[in-house]
């Protein structure tokens, strides 16, 4: 399936849920956060979320800014 | 009198806002440095409790082991302050707290701004009220970037944001405290702190803000811009000081005479 992460096309197995997408990024245990579809979904529920194919998830982190 | 019985100032009771209390006045942006150590040196020489940042999607395929901001400003050592920089509409800047407040771990206090336009990045009024609403009805300590207008600061302070924090003059420009009786109308009828966010250039800007009454200012270009960023971090701070210092102690009123100050009895001639 195809979904769009971060505003690009990103091909990901039938199934996978966000825990296993943040593990294929190796973002497991950054401060990082997570929304599908524009709902934050935090992190101890990522294992289980499950993705379906067009979802589109923002993985956003904190940088320097004013 | 030696030096031991001089009377101890009253030292500053500090910057509370939402409950807690900061001792530094002075609120420090985290973006334009070269690299993360100057960030870590600026930010320590600012004496800044309080740090923006930025929330931004992450670079996918970027080296996940690159250090990260919040390394070298931690969340353990500094209060994090998560902006809306670059959100021109409500809904992005709600969504865009959302998320930092998971990032942060419930951490409630956030700099709310929403920009009117590239140009100016002057506030769009009307949807940073709407934002204000919907983030203060979710729990969130809501600072706010805002227009210097007394009357939309009061509207702001009605919906029960923390602190109001108008801009002295246009983001990154440098130019200083353009309207300081705009400024001065919303300290005087304001019950939550007013910072000045936005304009200030040198020291002086900093410290004519706190002369004026604000009880802190917020600034990043004018540190990070600087020839030496880790040098103007350590003027501001002291100059916040300074100004502080100085509205405590009430300056004497303006006057156009002269008034000597030796007295004039006892003159030698």
């Amino acid at each position: 399936m195809q979904i769009e992460l971060n505003g690009k096309p990103h091909a990901l197995a039938d199934g996978a849920d966000l825990a296993q997408l943040i593990a294929a990024l190796e973002l497991s245990g950054k401060a990082v956060a997570v929304a599908v579809n524009r709902q934050v979904v935090p992190s101890q529920l990522w294992a289980g979320r499950v993705l379906a194919d067009a979802d589109r998830v923002d993985v956003v982190r904190a940088i320097g800014g004013g | 009198m030696n030096m031991n019985d001089a009377p101890a100032l009253n030292a500053d009771t500090g910057l509370t806002i939402a409950g807690t209390t900061y001792n530094s006045r002075l609120l420090v942006g985290s973006g334009k440095y070269k690299d993360l150590d100057e960030t870590r040196l600026a930010t320590e020489a600012s004496g800044a409790d309080i740090i923006t940042v930025a929330i931004r999607r992450v670079n996918i395929g970027q080296d996940p082991k690159a250090p990260s901001l919040l390394d070298v400003v931690p969340p353990s050592r500094y209060t994090i302050l998560p902006n809306t920089a670059g959100c021109y509409n409500a809904e992005d800047a709600v969504y865009t707290l959302q998320l930092a407040r998971e990032l942060l771990n419930g951490h409630k206090l956030v700099k709310l701004e929403v920009l009117g336009d590239e140009k100016t990045l002057f506030p769009n009024m009307p949807e940073t009220l709407k934002a204000a609403a919907t983030l203060v009805k979710d729990g969130f300590d809501v600072m706010v970037y805002c227009s210097d207008d007394p009357i939309q600061a009061r509207m702001l302070e009605d919906i029960g944001v923390v602190a109001v924090m108008p801009l002295a003059s246009l983001i990154g420009s440098g130019m200083g405290i353009l309207n300081p009786w705009n400024l001065s109308l919303i300290i005087e009828q304001s019950k939550i702190p007013v910072l000045v966010d936005a304009g200030v250039g040198t020291a002086s800007d900093a410290a004519i803000a706190m002369e004026l009454g604000c009880d802190g200012v917020l600034m990043n270009t004018a540190i990070a811009g600087a020839r030496d960023p880790i040098r103007m971090a350590r003027a501001m701070k002291l100059a916040v000081e300074a100004g502080r210092e100085a509205f405590l102690a009430g300056r004497v009123p303006k006057r156009f005479a002269a008034s000597p100050s030796s007295p004039m009895a006892g003159r030698v001639v």
